[in-house]
């Protein structure tokens, strides 16, 4: 038996997704083979992405390892945003958890000032992040989306409870949807078939959530092998969409990570490598140093420019 | 690329039913050898040539190999499947720290107490690295002879030794022949000379290519000379080829059922990191990506642990749900007036409520209910966390002796068994807590203060 080279080719192709407009715009997706699979037939025309996290509340369970590279910016969003631009992010995560009925309950106006405000003075382009409840989201994303209409920013999560008001006003007012379902591909490919009845399908980006480490990993990882795996192979449209993995918070709430900053900075950077090798096109990481070390991890400068 | 059992029966006699073999068709028996439910020699009319060809076609793609003895024994292979969720990985890498023969004895002291004392518990199991990897850069053969001694006698880890040169690499197998050491790395170039060697006392062979072609005709050689426990080290230059070379070796065992490249493989973040996180992580891409061993230059209590977790987590059946076992768990040291939860037996629930209330600091009772790996509120809707079930648990439990309260706090998810719990479990009064874990912080606190008036 001759050994015959198994290089793989495939029939889907992952939508190209632009975010941000003129010239702080990011593509994401657009691939047709599995990630990192550059052995294979086809194309990763865009590298997986990174983005940083900030909030907009100064940060109370945070260990003091995490909170260095922001000590003097922590308690302004947009400073705050701005350093995370000095630090290589490819975008900026706002999550807006001071919107929250459980925190301080911020109003929706209030919310998207904010917003605006950063949106005209940083560089890079901009995720917004609801605070997950979603009822309070069905009433600040929307008004995100009106104030900064044509902006063309990614908006989640969109939930099964809210997409219909919350797609709306993204469809409305020209940005991208975050549509987010809890760890199951049937209700993933639910939602998007819902979704993409009023958006179009390169208006939407896969959020299955991303469980840290230890904590469910396991569940995301395969997940977002499988969605990756049914878009590419199969050429699911509704599972042809880039992936992102909000993974920063989930893995900074463990105890693991609080213990000791190389355990934390492992708990992150290895949460961020499995599911980067499982699909994910955006990752949204907490501490810039993890950024850095994934990156040089996975081949420098070979695939990142 | 399992075998059926139409195609094993083009291979039997096909006699009448002569039963044999105990089956009451040749077509019934070929069935039952594609399960594994019976061998080949059970029918008395295969000609040895046959049933060597049954046999071969039996076999899992990838060869099981076993390194070292005893509790560090790390098995290797038998891997069915490309991604988990095709069914389940079976196998765990083994973790291995590396040692060299000219290190400082200090240093070497260093990594060997590391490696034996590192344990984690997780989960209710013990995390732990298996392997010591021991390398010949002194090109001194008694040094590196009395090194592997002296790890072979202060240790019952598995072993992995390395070295060039092949009298030296044999002089060390031979002093710890027993624990069944893997031999590395055997190339094209010194593979003849050994394998009379590998005959005398067979062990594990690591081969090492420049490519995934320079694996086969040493794979074949071996099997030639009926050596069959190999272990392949593709020589990936960078974590891109490393990707690449590992996932074509399982494609061509698993995919193309290509025997010559149907081994474990090993691979080496020690050697292409530079420093010790990037090692980590690279080394989580391994373990993510096919390796059936990886070998770590050093590591500490706090870069060991997210690696193990790692592999546990990748290693986890996709197929059943991790559980805990059923009992009341102590969270810190709880004493009579200490608060009560309970939760599901699904293992990631219990693990965020454990951190969430261990994260108040306030000492307390975790209740852990088998909903056969069901969360809390899947598990009521399949009546596996009824309130009639819960109290029930709540008896056998023997928490009762315990506390010198009756209060037990539910998940807010189900506040709909609070009725039926109260019936079934008289004089305890019911408490919905909150509806997620992150809601324990808020909660407990106050909670707590209502226990100790």
């Amino acid at each position: 038996m001759e050994f015959k080279v198994p290089k793989e080719a495939y029939t889907g192709n992952v939508r190209e997704i632009v975010i941000g407009k003129g010239e702080k715009t990011l593509k994401i997706g657009g691939e047709n083979i599995l990630p990192l699979h550059f052995f294979d037939d086809g194309v990763q025309p865009n590298p997986p992405r990174f983005a940083l996290e900030v909030l907009d509340m100064v940060p109370q369970d945070w260990p003091d390892f995490l909170k260095e590279p922001y000590l003097d910016v922590i308690s302004d969003p947009i400073k705050w945003a701005k350093k995370c631009e000095e630090y290589g992010a490819d975008a900026i995560s706002l999550m807006l958890l001071s919107t929250d009925p459980a925190e301080k309950d911020t109003s929706p106006d209030e919310a998207a000032s904010l917003v605006k405000r950063m949106l005209s003075e940083v560089r890079k382009p901009l995720i917004v992040y609801g605070c997950g409840d979603e009822k309070k989201d069905s009433e600040v994303l929307p008004r995100v989306a009106e104030v900064c209409k044509g902006e063309n920013l990614l908006i989640g999560p969109v939930q099964k409870e809210n997409y219909e008001i919350v797609g709306k006003a993204i469809l409305e007012n020209g940005h991208v949807a975050i549509a987010q379902t809890p760890l199951d591909i049937n209700l993933l490919k639910e939602l998007n078939i819902k979704l993409c009845k009023f958006l179009p399908p390169e208006r939407v980006v896969i959020d299955p959530l991303s469980s840290a480490l230890g904590y469910g990993i396991e569940y995301s990882f395969s997940i977002m092998e499988r969605v990756k795996q049914i878009g590419i192979i199969t050429k699911d449209s509704m599972t042809m969409m880039p992936i992102i993995a909000n993974l920063g918070g989930e893995c900074w709430k463990t105890k693991q990570a609080k213990e000791e900053k190389n355990q934390g900075l492992l708990w992150e950077g290895i949460t961020a490598i499995a599911l980067l090798l499982a699909g994910a096109n955006l990752l949204v990481l907490r501490h810039p140093e993890t950024l850095k070390l994934v990156k040089e991890t996975l081949g420098g400068n070979k695939i990142w420019n | 690329m399992p075998v059926s059992g139409s195609e094993l029966v083009k291979l039997l006699p096909g006699r009448k039913p002569c039963k044999d073999c105990g089956f009451p068709t040749c077509f019934a028996f070929a069935m039952k050898l594609a399960t594994g439910g019976t061998t080949p020699d059970k029918c008395p009319y295969l000609s040895d040539e046959v049933k060597a060809k049954i046999e071969e076609m039996l076999a899992p793609a990838i060869k099981l190999v076993v390194i070292g003895t005893g509790e560090n024994k790390v098995e290797v292979g038998n891997e069915e499947v490309v991604y988990r969720h095709e069914k389940t990985y079976v196998h765990p890498p083994g973790i291995a720290i590396l040692v060299s023969d000219s290190e400082s004895e200090e240093k070497v002291n260093e990594k060997i107490k590391k490696v034996t004392e590192l344990k984690y518990s997780w989960v209710g199991l013990t995390l732990k690295a298996e392997m010591i990897a021991i390398k010949n850069d002194s090109k001194n053969k008694d040094r590196f002879v009395s090194l592997v001694k002296k790890i072979y006698e202060s240790t019952d880890k598995a072993l992995i030794l390395i070295s060039d040169d092949l009298d030296t690499l044999f002089s060390a197998r031979d002093i710890c022949f027993d624990r069944r050491p893997l031999l590395y790395g055997i190339t094209k170039e010194n593979i003849d000379s050994a394998i009379p060697k590998i005959k005398e006392r067979p062990t594990p062979i690591g081969l090492k290519g420049d490519s995934i072609e320079d694996l086969i005709p040493m794979t074949k050689k071996l099997k030639e000379n009926g050596i069959d426990d190999a272990i392949l080290d593709p020589g990936s230059k960078d974590v891109l080829e490393a990707i690449r070379d590992q996932t074509f070796i399982r494609r061509a065992a698993i995919k193309q059922g290509f025997r010559p490249l149907g081994y474990p493989t090993i691979a080496f973040p020690c050697f292409m990191a530079k420093d010790g996180i990037k090692e980590i992580l690279l080394a989580s891409v391994f373990v993510i990506k096919f390796a059936s061993i990886v070998v770590l230059s050093d590591f500490d209590q706090y870069t060991l642990l997210p690696l193990l977790v790692l592999r546990l987590n990748v290693y986890t059946d996709p197929r059943f749900p991790m559980a805990v076992e059923e009992k009341y768990y102590e969270i810190g040291e709880p004493d009579e007036y200490s608060p009560v939860l309970v939760t599901s037996n699904w293992a990631l629930t219990y693990f965020i409520v454990y951190s969430a209330i261990e994260a108040t600091k306030i000492p307390s009772f975790l209740c852990v209910k088998d909903t056969e790996g069901l969360g809390v509120l899947t598990g009521w809707a399949a009546g596996k966390f009824t309130g009639d079930s819960v109290a029930a648990m709540i008896r056998r439990s023997g928490i009762e002796a315990r506390i010198k309260h009756k209060k037990l706090v539910i998940p807010g998810r189900v506040a709909r068994i609070k009725g039926e719990l109260e019936d079934a479990l008289p004089g305890w009064e019911v408490i919905v807590g909150p509806r997620e874990a992150t809601g324990i912080g808020a909660f407990l606190p106050e909670f707590v203060k209502t226990l100790r008036k």
